[in-house]
């Protein structure tokens, strides 16, 4: 298919506001009469608040108010807003604290620093109760209880099974079980968590905030506040960074909308980067217990796994991450019998939820390591075993999902390809590889949303500017541009056409946001079918003023409206509009779209495939690795913007690499021992490897011009990659990450004792 | 606290303020004169995000108080196009997309600037080193050493679309 705008070289169309410094985030905005808040916070991992004394604080000048969970409703919200007891988390809490670094009191004030200094003169009465840090402790009996009444500290549980598990490992002639312990890791946004509220007498709240989805920011406002929905103005214009932690209620939100409504001013809260490491939530760390059962010839047959997740302090998108990282560590291979049970268990600390990929890094990191250690265990090579199992177009995940597209054994080929490029490494060089795939969002509403999951409105106004209003979120993914360009494409005009108005909810239509990596499948559909709609007008005109024979289509490119059989018959775009404006009265042409999945099995619509080979250098005395290479075949159906794409691809390389060998959130007693930049390690511009990609193309029949999802899922293979790198280079396997060269040399020595047995 | 008198070129333009002494000169930057560009992203003068060139080095700003540089010359982000045209960096990351959120992307194009102009034929490992310390959550740094690269050898494209 040739398209005009799909696929081609576009710049990304917010590129210059945020080469030049123009782009306003909330960090920046500055409106008149704005106060300062800041946030004290609880040092105990888990304690009663018997009393809180502001008296002093109060009285400081400049200070212009504090706030306790007392000055609140008290609700204790969650975004599991289906299910009442997820909701467990009252921003200000009323009762007592369960991690360090909770919000139990705020203050506004005149100036930053004077709000600081306040927060030293609010006095608060503990009753400090013993803590739990750690799942496999809190799941025994006579564990302090996080939360009252929940038995064994269990949160959340989740099953997934089909096929008969049983017989199919009395099928199989080989069976192998492993444990791995995956870390969590820090979002570390650039961007912190904040928020300006302005709460003005006429009962009105605006909220500038840096989130993923200002219409759940609403919805979740609306309930702590109780306020009426449409009374509260979510705006996010520029979002500095997202990765799954900012689609949640968080403090800055919360309370500067509390503080706000206090005193009727305006009141902005920025977390410091210490604040938003040991206080936001963070990637859900894992325990995983995997028993798989294969046939001789690399057949898999069963596959049996347990999970216990450290949740934290409260449930946040904790739930969904427990179910995807069980159907994830089964993808993308076919298995004759699954079970999955997980145990998401409250713990004193940091709450764990959502980071890009959703639980699947985790899930595929401990299924492409068994993998390896399977197809040598059986001789079989690592390819092979992993394209006898793949999924395959048109396959069904029993029970669960229906794959349509699906590119992974093509991927498997050009993966395979590229290592025999490589040749013979020199010492101390390996690869590895790993397959993986995801969802392009999700069917889920645990939200309880009325709304379409997506709206579109496509406006054209008289010079045949488009005006273009989603609800989807740009977070510097790039959906405007990718929005904008299925616009352009759809209706039939120049990118420059298109004008994109997103991140208010005043303005645009409601939308489930940036998660799941859903915008391009769902909003994408959503614009597509708006700006359908707006064309489907504009052709009545050019029809009754062209007046074909009744068997003839007319369409729109590049700005021509013409006769699909015969192009060179036709009119211009920019006149086309103008008599069909006067034709309707001297109304715009508006054009609606929505999506909302239907019939689509219990996860999505449609999923992306791929695999990933990463060649490393492990220095042998050190323990040191180095990224080389890094080489994925991707299948995300058709490419919408490929420029766009590839900077998915190589962010998403940086932050799972780092996943894999850098980062990692160590506590001690509920603390977090490295809350800052310096001892918080992500990949720096020196350590990145050289990158390549192979597009594998696919068409999505679901998706719009047959694209589906390319930003989220490439988060999941590359941790696995490297640990099986690390396999091919030296023959030892490390089990839990992050992969640190201290792991590294404990390997080497036991391999070495092992090998001289 | 006593105010000291800070005289201050930001981009071709001479101020004179009254600022507290313990100021940082982002404070003064982003606070006082309002050129939002430059952002902050730590407390630890780890991230780079607030990176400016003062007297054409690249300097964290919030590593330094704006009294050290005093009658010295600052040059933001805002300060890299003229008369509304782009920098040749600027174009250079349009074209190869490297940006992704923008937060990190002011402080790294000073870093990039000041570099470039020290050394304005580097080796692809010479630019990584060069923006080393300027973190970006992103992009992977890859599109940024690609279009630090086309600046160099001049080949990224002008348009705009």
């Amino acid at each position: 298919m040739k398209y005009n705008v799909i696929n081609t070289h576009v710049h990304n169309i917010d590129g210059i506001e945020k080469v030049t410094g123009r782009a306003t985030y909330t960090f920046d905005v500055k409106i008149p009469g704005m106060l300062y808040g800041k946030i004290l916070r609880s040092p105990h991992p888990h304690a009663r608040i018997v009393n809180i004394d502001s008296s002093k604080a109060i009285e400081l000048m400049g200070v212009k108010a504090v706030v306790t969970g007392k000055d609140t409703l008290g609700v204790k919200q969650g975004i599991w807003r289906r299910y009442s007891e997820l909701c467990d988390e009252q921003i200000l809490p009323l009762e007592k604290v369960r991690y360090i670094g909770e919000p139990v009191a705020a203050v506004a004030a005149v100036t930053e620093e004077i709000a600081e200094q306040a927060l030293d003169l609010i006095e608060v009465d503990y009753e400090v109760l013993p803590a739990v840090y750690e799942p496999m402790e809190a799941i025994k009996k006579g564990a302090p209880e996080v939360h009252e009444g929940v038995e064994r500290n269990i949160n959340v549980t989740r099953h997934i099974e089909w096929g008969d598990v049983e017989e199919a490992f009395e099928n199989s002639d080989y069976i192998r079980e492993d444990w791995f312990k995956c870390s969590g890791q820090a979002h570390m946004c650039m961007e912190t968590r904040c928020a300006v509220a302005s709460y003005t007498p006429d009962g009105k709240l605006t909220v500038w905030t840096s989130t993923q989805s200002p219409y759940y920011i609403q919805g979740l406002l609306s309930g702590v506040l109780g306020l009426r929905e449409s009374d509260i103005r979510v705006i996010a214009h520029y979002v500095g960074g997202g990765f799954g932690g900012k689609f949640e209620l968080d403090a800055a939100q919360f309370c500067s909308s509390v503080l706000s409504m206090k005193l009727s001013k305006p009141v902005k809260i920025v977390f410091s980067r210490e604040e938003d490491f040991i206080a936001t939530k963070r990637r859900t760390p894992m325990f995983y217990y995997v028993r798989t059962g294969v046939k001789k010839d690399g057949t898999f047959m069963a596959r049996e796994t347990r999970v216990f997740t450290d949740g934290g302090a409260y449930t946040g998108m904790g739930a969904t991450a427990l179910y995807l990282t069980g159907f994830f560590h089964s993808f993308p291979y076919k298995w004759a019998g699954y079970r999955y049970d997980g145990f998401r268990v409250y713990t004193n600390t940091l709450p764990s939820t959502s980071m890009r990929g959703f639980g699947a890094p985790q899930g595929m990191f401990c299924s492409e390591t068994q993998i390896d250690l399977i197809a040598r265990d059986l001789g079989i090579d690592r390819v092979e075993i992993r394209r006898k199992n793949a999924h395959t177009p048109n396959y069904e995940v029993p029970g669960q999902a229906t794959i349509a597209s699906c590119g992974l054994t093509e991927c498997l080929d050009k993966i395979e390809e590229w290592i025999k490029s490589r040749g013979k490494l020199p010492p101390n060089r390996g690869i590895g590889i790993s397959s993986y795939g995801f969802m392009s969002g999700g069917i889920f509403n645990w939200f309880d949303s009325p709304y379409s999951f997506s709206s579109a409105v496509v406006t054209i106004n008289y010079d045949g500017k488009v005006d273009l209003h989603v609800g989807c979120q740009e977070i510097g993914q790039g959906s405007n541009t990718t929005m904008a360009i299925i616009c352009a494409e759809e209706l039939g005009v120049r990118i420059e056409d298109i004008r994109v108005h997103s991140g208010d909810t005043a303005e645009c239509p409601p939308d489930l946001g940036a998660w799941g990596s859903r915008q391009t499948l769902m909003a994408g559909n959503a614009t597509k079918m708006a700006a359908a709609d707006a064309k489907r007008q504009l052709l009545e005109f050019a029809t009754a003023k062209i007046k074909p024979n009744i068997v003839y289509d007319l369409d729109i490119k590049d700005r021509w409206v013409h006769l699909v059989a015969r192009p060179e018959r036709g009119l211009d775009y920019f006149e086309v509009v103008k008599d069909a404006l006067r034709g309707k009265g001297g109304q715009r042409i508006v054009g609606r779209g929505f999506y909302t999945p239907h019939r689509k099995g219990m996860i999505s619509p449609a999923y992306s495939y791929g695999v990933q080979a990463l060649e490393i250098e492990v220095d042998p005395e050190t323990g040191k690795i180095k990224l080389v290479n890094c080489v994925t075949a991707h299948d995300c159906g058709q490419p919408i913007n490929p420029l766009g794409l590839h900077g998915q691809l190589e962010g998403a390389i940086s932050m799972a690499a780092g996943y894999g060998f850098l980062e990692d959130m160590p506590m001690e007693d509920g603390k977090i021992m490295n809350p800052n930049l310096v001892d918080y390690k992500i990949i720096r511009a020196t350590e990145m490897p050289e990158t390549e990609v192979f597009e594998i193309d696919t068409y999505e029949p679901e998706g719009p011009f047959g694209a589906k999802e390319a930003g989220e899922g490439l988060t999941n293979p590359t941790a696995a990659a490297l640990g099986n790198a690390l396999f091919d280079a030296l023959g030892i396997s490390v089990k839990q990450l992050p992969i640190t060269p201290e792991k590294v040399l404990n390997a080497l020595r036991e391999k070495k004792l092992e090998d001289n047995k | 606290m006593e105010k000291h008198l800070l005289r201050i070129t930001v981009n071709e333009q001479e101020y004179e303020l009254y600022i507290n002494p313990k100021s940082l000169l982002v404070e003064v930057i982003r606070d006082h004169l309002g050129f939002t560009g430059t952002k902050r992203g730590c407390e630890s003068v780890s991230c780079g995000a607030c990176t400016v060139m003062i007297d054409g080095m690249a300097v964290k700003s919030c590593s330094v108080l704006a009294m050290q540089v005093d009658g010295m010359n600052v040059t933001t982000s805002e300060g890299l196009e003229e008369k509304g045209q782009l920098h040749p960096i600027q174009k250079a990351f349009l074209d190869h997309g490297a940006y992704q959120c923008g937060f990190c992307t002011s402080g790294m194009l000073m870093s990039s600037k000041a570099f470039l102009d020290e050394n304005p034929n580097p080796t692809t490992h010479e630019i990584r080193e060069g923006i080393e310390g300027n973190l970006c959550r992103c992009t992977g740094y890859n599109s940024i050493v690609r279009a630090l690269d086309a600046v160099a050898k001049g080949n990224y494209r002008e348009d705009k679309a």
